[in-house]
């Protein structure tokens, strides 16, 4: 079976920006993939790229093997993408909006579907209002509707939980997962890392059109050797020396550190013990997505 | 593939977006021309007479139809493309694997149907009170098509090229304004000066409304045949240009 997404040396610039540099990238089918980096990293413009918003400079980018210029009808047969902008046509209701987005696609008798998707989008008491009465986490759920109308088997979500309420966005998230479960590849852009850390099984970041890391969720969390402990001591009570240099202040003020092991934490509380220091709270966290995070944009 | 499902629901969606205001849409064009019908007419009626045995309101309302024909055909496929693009609604057309040529056809023809609904209804108000005749029915209909296909794909070329409404309200006002109205929809071209009346047959929309206007009197400037080699090779030209835009993604894919 072809790679739901593959991209073979994929360039794109803008004037002197340049927005893809040269990607590689495979995702295969049923991952469910995530795609991360800083503003203007070059998230949306790949995805456009896939979806014929964005005409390559060169390279090649196809969807289940088809490739996204020469063989575009398929290609887009094959894709749903949910765009980062907040868009809709004002002329429609949000059932004609999913009627439209039907045809447009080849498919007139898709209400069953369409039913379903008003149905896991909590849109259904919503159905014949018009787009513009919709508040904007209603109008982003009809986005991912449309995406999702012609049952596309690579759905890319471009940041689909902005300004969605937490409740919405736990069912969204939930209907996805179904998505990828029933076999669906799904691509997710989103400044929530928690999100991408939990969901996503696969993980390219990138920086100024570049992929600085890719890797399984659970190896780029591997890179972190550490463990994070925050411990506020008590009144006049300090760090062991070897851990003092190590330590910052939050502005809870709590003490960060980060830890390599079990060991490591051991010694730590020893020393405190043995200096009489009185400890207040104590946290001891898991590596976390942000983190690394940070540290491959930092060192990239 | 033109006639794929992908086409049909495009087209079907350009006629309900006009239709779902056809206050502004039919409605406010077909009473802005039936005014200055009734206006012209009432002024100038007893005044100018450019084909013997032809009243001069009988000239006058084949000229404002099809004027209101062209006009509107403009404003269709222009405003739809242009909202489309500052809404950023555009992108669901885009997405969808609808091929260049439907994309086209879609929008020429919803263009058509409402410019020849706004020119329809304005003859059938125009008939109450005016008699007119119905010299050669062909080809007012082939003239009106042509015509409005023509400004159809112009009013493309321009919701392409326009990036806000202010530039979309220049090329309506300095470019397809001047040629409708410098067309002899008030007047025949025999009746201006010699330089005026060379110039004018440098004019496509001079050929759509000689041509529509013979459908009605049987008479004309030029001969019909002529004016349909003219606005046929126009819309050729006018066509080829317009899908190549949209074949490239000018200004729609970056």
């Amino acid at each position: 079976m072809p790679a739901a997404i593959e991209v073979q040396s994929l360039a794109k610039s803008f004037g002197r920006v340049r927005a893809l540099d040269a990607i590689d990238l495979t995702v295969d089918a049923g991952e469910f993939f995530g795609l991360l980096g800083p503003n203007g990293a070059g998230k949306t413009t790949l995805i456009s790229a896939l979806a014929g918003l964005v005409r390559p400079d060169s390279g090649t980018a196809r969807i289940l093997g088809h490739d996204v210029v020469s063989d575009y009808r398929q290609a887009r047969r094959l894709l749903g993408v949910v765009p980062q902008e907040l868009v809709f046509d004002p002329f429609f209701t949000v059932r004609e909006t999913l009627r439209i987005q039907s045809g447009y696609f080849g498919l007139r008798r898709n209400e069953d579907w369409i039913d379903a998707l008003l149905h896991h989008l909590d849109l259904t008491a919503k159905a014949d209002a018009n787009m513009r009465s919709l508040s904007g986490g209603m109008k982003r759920r009809v986005l991912v509707a449309q995406a999702l109308v012609h049952r596309p088997p690579v759905v890319v979500l471009d940041e689909p939980t902005a300004g969605v309420d937490v409740e919405l966005r736990r069912e969204l998230w939930e209907f996805i997962q179904s998505l990828n479960r029933d076999g669906h590849t799904i691509v997710l852009t989103t400044h929530y890392l928690e999100e991408a850390q939990n969901l996503c099984t696969r993980i390219a970041m990138l920086k100024a059109g570049r992929i600085v890391a890719l890797d399984s969720t659970a190896n780029l969390l591997g890179r972190l050797e550490a463990h994070r402990l925050r411990l506020k001591l008590g009144a006049g009570a300090c760090l062991p020396a070897g851990f003092a240099g190590k330590a910052s202040r939050e502005p809870d003020g709590f003490l960060s550190i980060d830890l390599k092991g079990v060991d490591e934490l051991a010694a730590l509380l020893t020393g405190l013990r043995e200096a009489g220091a009185a400890i207040e709270d104590i946290e001891l966290g898991r590596p976390d997505l942000e983190r690394v995070f940070v540290k491959v944009m930092r060192s990239a | 593939m033109i006639c794929s499902t992908g086409f049909r629901t495009l087209l079907r969606k350009e006629l309900l977006r006009f239709w779902k205001v056809g206050f502004q849409t039919v409605a406010a064009p077909v009473v802005t021309s039936a005014l200055y019908l009734l206006i012209f007419s009432h002024v100038l009626e007893e005044h100018i007479q450019v084909y013997a045995a032809v009243s001069y309101s009988a000239f006058l309302v084949p000229g404002l139809a099809i004027m209101s024909v062209l006009q509107n055909a403009f404003a269709n496929s222009s405003s739809s493309l242009i909202q489309s693009k500052v809404t950023g609604n555009i992108v669901f057309v885009l997405l969808a694997p609808i091929g260049h040529a439907e994309l086209y056809a879609a929008y020429v023809l919803a263009a058509v149907v409402r410019g020849l609904m706004v020119g329809l209804a304005l003859l059938a108000i125009a008939s109450v009170w005016i008699d007119l005749a119905w010299a050669a029915p062909h080809w007012i209909l082939v003239f009106a098509v042509l015509g409005a296909a023509i400004l159809g794909t112009l009013g493309i070329i321009a919701g392409i090229w326009a990036e806000k409404f202010d530039e979309l309200a220049a090329f309506q006002n300095f470019l397809i304004l001047p040629l409708t109205f410098l067309s002899g929809v008030f007047y025949s071209i025999h009746s201006l000066p010699p330089f005026w009346r060379d110039l004018s047959h440098y004019n496509p929309v001079f050929y759509m409304i000689d041509g529509f206007r013979y459908g009605f009197l049987g008479v004309s400037d030029v001969s019909p045949a002529l004016s349909l080699a003219v606005v046929s090779g126009c819309l050729l030209v006018l066509a080829a240009a317009t899908l190549q835009l949209l074949r490239t993604g000018y200004k729609l894919r970056a």
